[in-house]
């Protein structure tokens, strides 16, 4: 055991260090090479990803919804923190704030759902989404609608202003607490009581543990933790953005990142995250912004052109007008990350290790995954 | 699905019957604008709720065979009505008129209904038929990708440089679909009046739903996908070819999912590349309210939801439209899931 341990450690530990070293390095960096912002949006989205992770990887319910308690938790900041209400609890105060509502809304979702299984579970959440989106943009006199709620006020330690290095280890230093916070869930009472329900829910219930109040703890954790993601999302733009920001989109891009990096495993979390978001707002907005947008909208040489000419001005305007905008691709990005990993390797890139280890080779992912008994 | 086969056949004729008769009693009396408001807007969400329940057929009759809620049904939908557009520009059909014109609608139904159909097939093929033997999430995940990899599809259909797609300039932008089906009155019943489009959507779903039924219940296919629904496996041991049934529901639904968006066009007049996701949810709630699996289900599912929508629309506030819906589907998941027609159904373990 102990060999396979320090290894496990190794990786990790290498990633931590470039993590805290790149701002330092970047700042040397040319403009157009810097990549600490969209890193810390990695940071952000990871720990939406290990939200989703507690309730759909550990404890194997499905949720299209998440978004809903990111966009609550945006919110619950929003209203806590700006100076047009009466609250202004600082950042650390609207952290609370909003992790405090993410459990309360994950416990009002998951009462009622706990009768729902399966695919309608998943329906119920994305529905859940739906309106919490709709309500958000409809209650203008609460939310400003469309218009958002700023100023918002930036991370910031002990009342200090931190400058942009500062913001991105405190975000980094977030992310761990979430990472070492699931850490111990997996492996305490609880999360042993998720993977059961998970793995079986009849034999686990047969064993002792109750259902419904193993359930409950999941949503609620799940939710308070994806309301700090988007309490963070917040703070970092310094506005609650719009409601539909927060849309079924942002639920998906969360599966992704679970799925991609390995449901149940938290170092695959974080790998989906660095994936997922990496090509997200990394390499296809570098890509976008090194293409530039084109100029003319449609030539006007597709009337003058003959016969085949013709279909060759046709594709050709069609490429430098749609295809070429790689922005234009992200939901093929995740729709083949989803099809293609369901069938090629549904376990994920890092599938859960050590104590719940891997059957070898099982061509059913979601009951192959680690033998808890 | 098809568990109900039974009572498929009255499903049209219950359905026409509402409609004709419960709509001049509301006309009759009606001297208030209040009550003429209230049968027009009937008319209008039985029609939008005609066009769902063939939607929500695809779903249904996908979950009645393989237990998936196949998620990229809507947005499958949402392409069938970038063909037609395309087809309508390619042709200048907004131009036709007479016989020339409702030709043209014929051939934008049907060619939409192959494209639909043949293309839920492959998907079927792509995406889920390697999945068969993994566990029902994946398969979930797998369609909700699918759907993803449609919807961006569209998104590149739209910036095609033709006319009807506004030049290719901006592919996000909802598209103006001609209004080939003119608008006009056509028929007065009370107070109630029908355009040609409302008569449309009927033309196209009543006789749709009917061979639908007529298919399930009485030919041999029919008897196979019934047979699958049950038992792939016992089905499979007397001989069915499981894969080609299933196949074949994919492309059935597909289908007629092709034939509804086309009369939805029309009878709407904008599409977008995001309409999928709108109309599949909508014809999704439609399945699970009606009872999923379960074919005149899907069409009461359908009626209802288009009626609530337009209700929702003129006595509640349009923007919160869509959370009535989505409450109502929350409401009969949690409550009683298994619909409003749907048999109880045992939790296998």
């Amino acid at each position: 055991m102990a060999a396979p341990r320090r290894r496990n450690l190794l990786l990790p530990g290498i990633a931590l260090a470039a993590a805290v070293a790149l701002p330092f390095v970047d700042s040397r960096l040319p403009q157009e090479w810097q990549l600490s912002q969209p890193v810390v949006d990695v940071f952000v989205y990871a720990i939406l990803g290990l939200a989703l992770n507690v309730l759909t990887g550990f404890t194997g319910l499905l949720n299209l919804g998440v978004a809903a308690f990111a966009a609550l938790g945006v919110y619950a900041f929003a209203i806590s923190t700006c100076d047009i209400y009466p609250f202004q609890l600082g950042f650390w105060g609207g952290l609370c704030a909003a992790l405090l509502t993410g459990a309360v809304a994950g416990l009002a979702l998951g009462a009622p759902t706990l009768r729902v299984r399966g695919d309608y579970l998943a329906i119920v959440t994305l529905g859940f989404g739906e309106i919490v989106k709709d309500v958000l943009v409809n209650l203008e006199p609460i939310t400003k609608g469309t218009q958002g709620i700023n100023p918002l006020p930036k991370p910031s330690l002990f009342g200090q202003d931190l400058g942009a290095t500062g913001q991105y280890l405190l975000i980094l230093g977030i992310l761990l607490a979430v990472v070492v916070a699931c850490r111990s869930l997996e492996r305490s009472r609880i999360g042993h009581a998720w993977i059961s329900i998970r793995e079986d829910e009849l034999a686990s219930r047969a064993m002792g543990i109750q259902p419904d109040r193993t359930k409950m703890r999941a949503f609620a954790t799940c939710a308070a933790l994806a309301a700090l993601a988007g309490a963070l999302m917040a703070s970092r733009l310094s506005s609650s953005g719009e409601p539909n920001n927060y849309d079924f989109q942002l639920s998906i891009l969360a599966l992704c990142i679970v799925i991609v990096g390995g449901m149940g495993s938290i170092r695959g979390v974080l790998l989906g995250a660095l994936v997922m978001v990496g090509f997200n707002s990394i390499l296809l907005e570098k890509l976008t912004r090194a293409i530039g947008t084109p100029d003319a909208p449609m030539p006007d040489a597709l009337a003058h052109a003959q016969g085949l000419e013709k279909v060759g001005v046709f594709l050709r305007s069609w490429a430098q007008n749609v295809l070429v905008n790689p922005t234009n691709w992200k939901f093929l990005l995740f729709g083949l990350a989803l099809v293609l990993m369901m069938i090629f390797r549904p376990q994920g890139f890092l599938p859960p290790v050590g104590e719940h280890e891997d059957p070898p080779k099982d061509a059913d992912g979601a009951k192959g995954k680690g033998a808890a008994a | 699905m098809l568990r109900a086969a039974a009572a498929a056949e009255n499903l049209a004729i219950a359905v026409l019957g509402q409609a004709g008769a419960v709509l001049p009693a509301f006309g009759a009396d009606g001297q208030l604008s209040g009550q003429e408001v209230f049968s027009q807007q009937l008319v209008t969400g039985l029609s939008n709720g005609m066009i769902i329940a063939l939607i929500a057929i695809g779903y249904t009759m996908v979950y009645g065979i393989i237990e998936l809620i196949n998620f990229a049904h809507g947005d499958l939908c949402m392409l069938g009505a970038f063909l037609a557009l395309t087809i309508v520009g390619a042709l200048g059909m907004a131009e036709w008129s007479g016989v020339g014109g409702v030709g043209g609608v014929v051939l934008l139904l049907f060619s939409a209904a192959v494209f639909c159909g043949g293309l839920n097939w492959s998907i079927d093929r792509l995406a889920y038929r390697p999945l068969r033997k993994a566990s029902k999430l994946s398969l979930l995940v797998s369609a909700i990708g699918a759907s993803f990899i449609l919807v961006n599809l569209g998104l590149f259909w739209g910036g095609l440089p033709m006319d009807v797609f506004a030049g290719g300039g901006s592919s996000a932008a909802p598209k103006d679909f001609p209004a080939l089906v003119s608008n006009r009155d056509v028929l007065t019943l009370g107070d109630v009046r029908w355009t040609l489009n409302d008569l449309l959507v009927l033309a196209v779903t009543v006789p749709l739903m009917v061979a639908l039924t007529v298919l399930v219940k009485f030919t041999k296919l029919g008897k196979a996908m019934r047979a699958v629904a049950q038992n792939p496996t016992a089905a499979q041991l007397m001989g069915i070819d499981v894969d080609r049934v299933i196949g074949s529901t994919f492309f059935i639904g597909g289908a007629l999912g092709g034939f509804a968006t086309v009369v939805y066009s029309l009878y709407n007049n904008t599409i977008s590349f995001q309409m999928g996701y709108r109309m599949g949810m909508d014809a999704f709630i439609a399945a699970v309210l009606g009872g999923i699996g379960n074919l005149p289900g899907a069409v009461l599912g359908g009626l209802l939801i288009g009626v609530v929508r337009s209700m929702s629309d003129q006595y509640v506030e349009a923007r919160w439209t869509n959370a009535v819906v989505f409450g109502i589907l929350i409401l009969i998941l949690v409550f009683r899931p298994s619909g409003l027609l749907g048999a109880k159904l045992r939790e296998k373990v």
